[in-house]
């Protein structure tokens, strides 16, 4: 620690230099502490401790075929199921079919079985009392300027009423809340309506369920749960598939893109840049200091400690260089939150993240400062200040 | 260097990139011809040649920095070039599904097949529409077409690792309305029977889609009859008797969508007029290359746009880079850039030396980066939920002359910027102070 300041005049003996190659650090950091967290949504999508208590209930044939309604009481008398809920999904589009809305059709009690969304107790009751009600996420509310009261015209892009036009009118009876900061985005942008009033305008559900929730009393009972209930409709002609709402979502964004390995070449390709590039700032950094090194030798520092300074140096700058790239990564996510309206809702950098990055960036460090610390380790005194 | 100067710098090089931005190869290449003319005929042109001639021959012993520019811009241009080719070859797979001379013909306001509904009577006025091609026979060309998703499991996972592929349900006439699907395995489905044809990238992602073996649907149990490949998007999904899936899938008579074979590669206005003519139809029709190319809009433009995000942050990185090792070179030559000046050489043959130089790594760096990316990644198969359907549609990467042609401009353009600094420094060096510096 005595030897920072000697490590810091040294780092910073080229401004230029030491700045250009600190430039190149930030900007791959950045970019790992996008990627990273793009990553990171995907993979703890569907995670949480909630989540873990949720079975998801679907058609076993595929996830846009429904089942019946009547499956709800059936589920409740399996035994540790705590509650059923069921739900359909809308399509709703604002203005433009472009701007699609999450937007399901909900059983009465769905907000009893995620904490995650919060409304206040007097906009449930008037959502409970108006039938074409719905509560509306805190992001979509700012989205489109709305407020609690409104009258609103939706389109359905699938369900059109029993007139067969696909404009729908709702009233905003409440806003929902997120309590969960990593899910905000998806719930910020929810819609809720009613799926009684959704059952009764449109011909083409005729009380059909698009999917069942399900709540276990004990998470490690989940799975016999869920066998239990894919037995109700075993070789019937609607057979049902549950699943954990984690694996759900795992599956899903399986299927939507190897995210892992994309954002895995990506930053190998980066890093690898970034090896040479500072590799080759602390070769020329040690080569321009031969007779500096040497002069140090001879007042008495050991070859190890001259080893550790130059290795220190350069852990130094990509530590210095890394932790600006991540602490501009980190205003910047939400800032892409919300400009992509929910579409991309990335979770905050974390702190596996940024252990991630602090690994890295020590590797990179030694591994770049190793070739250059060992000849200033093995510098000859006597050949060094002859500039031989 | 001077502040007004360094901004006059600014300006002219946000002008530059402007410019470059939009150039077509053609431009580039008049630009080349040009810059080959003067270098080759005016005097400083030929004196700037020189001195970068003398830069390039020393460019063996600063290996290790000449290769931080190249292998950095490299990396940009690799990873640029394979999400632009993502995008390109999603793109590509849409957009040759659809063809001019079919129409789909789906409900009004509908975003895609799968939203769309068609009831009995609808499906038998689109069929008598006017424009339809015709076959021996005498019957329209068309095909009411049920599009559903099933679950199938996937290659190489677990038994419950499932996933989802379109499945769809053709009449009678799809073989004439779409010619390109063949069979290369096995027969067709045999109407009226469980039975299916699955398409070649559907077999490659999901397990057990072999000719002769049975599948199950939900609880059904099907035979898959036959492969079919048809080189497009259409290959992603799996086929079979129309009545049959819309009885699995409880769709009674109605159906998704009707595409059909126009009776001329001209006919889609007619048709189209003819449909909006018949007041009891409710519906929006499209040629077929329409309907695709505008499914694919917004997933390949995503596509697109991640990869210019990265591009730029990663350009960012490798142009500090060659501007670090282009002052390094030129700090290394000061003494020599200033006795050529001293003995009368101008400003601007050194600027174009140094810009020269670094722009011939640049697009060393740029070279290597687009072959990198187009033995790694041209034809590399790739599969997503394609918007606007229900199942997986697997597509190759296609790394096209256009894709490699924007890598090289991006590769030149950082050479551009990581050279100009320096080169003005360089030129702008007070002669004494360069000289008499050690």
């Amino acid at each position: 620690m005595k030897y920072l300041h000697l490590i810091w005049a040294s780092l910073f003996r080229r401004k230029t230099r030491t700045i250009l190659t600190l430039v190149s650090i930030v900007a791959a950091f950045l970019l790992f502490g996008l990627l990273d967290a793009v990553r990171t949504s995907f993979a703890e999508a569907g995670q949480s401790a909630n989540g873990a208590q949720r079975l998801q209930t679907g058609s076993r044939l595929s996830f846009i075929q429904t089942l019946p309604q009547s499956l709800q009481s059936r589920m409740e008398q399996v035994p540790g199921v705590k509650t059923v809920t069921y739900a359909n999904w809308f399509g709703g589009a604002y203005q433009d079919p472009h701007n699609q809305v999450f937007s399901f059709a909900v059983a009465p009690n769905y907000l009893d079985l995620y904490p995650e969304m919060s409304v206040s107790d007097a906009e449930r009751k008037a959502f409970a009392g108006t039938r074409t009600g719905v509560l509306v996420g805190e992001g979509l509310m700012q989205r489109f300027h709305w407020k609690v009261g409104d009258r609103i015209p939706m389109q359905s892009t699938i369900f059109p009423d029993r007139s067969g036009s696909k404009n729908w009118v709702f009233d905003i009876s409440g806003v929902i809340h997120s309590t969960d900061k990593k899910a905000a985005g998806f719930f910020d942008q929810m819609m809720l309506l009613h799926w009684t009033y959704f059952d009764d305008t449109t011909p083409y559900n005729r009380g059909q369920v698009g999917w069942y929730v399900t709540r276990v009393t004990d998470v490690n009972q989940a799975d016999r749960v869920a066998k239990a209930i894919d037995a109700l409709s075993a070789n019937s002609d609607h057979e049902t598939r549950t699943q954990t709402e984690q694996a759900a979502t795992a599956s899903w964004m399986k299927q939507l893109a190897d995210i892992g390995l994309i954002v895995t070449s990506i930053m190998g390709a980066v890093f690898f840049t970034l090896m040479l590039l500072s590799g080759n700032t602390m070769m020329q950094a040690v080569r321009e200091r031969t007779s500096e090194l040497a002069v140090l030798k001879t007042i008495g520092f050991s070859s190890t400690s001259v080893l550790a300074m130059v290795l220190a140096e350069s852990v130094l700058l990509l530590l210095l260089g890394g932790v600006i790239g991540i602490g501009l990564a980190e205003p910047l996510i939400p800032l892409i939150s919300h400009g992509s309206n929910g579409m991309l809702a990335l979770s905050p950098v974390g702190a596996g993240s940024w252990a991630l990055g602090l690994g890295l960036m020590l590797a990179i460090g030694v591994l770049v400062g190793a070739l250059p610390a060992w000849s200033a380790m093995r510098l000859n005194i006597v050949d060094a200040l002859a500039r031989r | 260097m001077k502040t007004w100067m360094t901004l006059l710098l600014l300006l002219f090089l946000a002008v530059v990139l402007g410019v470059w931005i939009a150039l077509p190869w053609q431009g580039a290449l008049v630009l080349t011809v040009l810059l080959a003319l003067w270098l080759g005929l005016t005097r400083p042109g030929r004196r700037a040649l020189s001195v970068a001639g003398v830069g390039i021959s020393t460019l063996g012993q600063r290996l290790g920095s000449s290769a931080v520019i190249v292998v950095g811009i490299a990396g940009v241009v690799g990873v640029l070039v394979a999400m632009l080719a993502m995008a390109e070859g999603y793109a590509e797979t849409l957009r040759k599904t659809g063809s001019l001379d079919t129409a789909i013909v789906l409900r009004g306001a509908s975003a895609a097949e799968v939203m769309s509904g068609l009831d009995r009577d609808s499906i038998v006025q689109i069929a008598q529409t006017a424009g339809i091609a015709r076959d021996a026979k005498g019957e329209p060309l068309a095909s009411p077409e049920t599009v559903v998703a099933a679950n199938l499991p996937l290659k190489g996972g677990s038994a419950d690792d499932e996933g989802s592929v379109q499945l769809r349900g053709v009449g009678a006439e799809v073989w004439a309305v779409r010619p390109q699907v063949r069979i290369v395995d096995g027969r067709r489905f045999t109407p009226g029977l469980r039975e299916l044809i699955v398409g070649r990238g559907a077999a490659r992602q999901f397990a057990g889609l072999v000719p002769g073996q049975p599948i199950r649907l939900g609880s059904q149990t099907w035979t898959v009859a036959g492969v079919f490949a048809s080189g497009d998007a259409l290959e992603s999904e799996i086929w079979g008797d129309a009545n049959v899936v819309a009885e699995t899938y409880e769709r009674g008579s109605s159906r998704n969508s009707v595409t059909v074979r126009l009776a001329d590669a001209n006919g889609f206005k007619p048709f189209k007029a003819a449909l909006e003519a018949n007041p009891q139809l409710k519906i929006d029709a499209s040629t077929t290359l329409d309907y695709f190319s505008k499914q694919s809009e917004g997933t390949a433009t995503v596509i697109r746009i991640i990869g210019i995000v990265v591009g730029t942050i990663m350009a960012i990185g490798a142009m500090f880079g060659a501007l670090n090792t282009m002052f390094a070179a030129v700090a290394a030559r000061a003494r020599e850039i200033a006795t050529l000046r001293a003995i009368g050489f101008a400003g601007l043959p050194v600027v174009v030396a140094i810009l020269l130089e670094t722009m011939l790594l640049a697009l060393a760096g740029g070279v290597l980066g687009g072959a990198l990316a187009w033995l790694l990644f041209n034809g590399y198969g790739a599969s997503t939920m394609a918007a606007g359907s229900v199942g997986k549609l697997s597509f190759e990467l296609h790394v096209t002359a256009g894709v490699l042609w924007q890598g090289l401009k991006w590769a030149l353009a950082i050479g551009f910027i990581g050279g100009l600094f320096p080169a003005v420094r360089a030129a702008t060096m007070p002669v004494t102070a360069a000289l008499r510096e050690l």
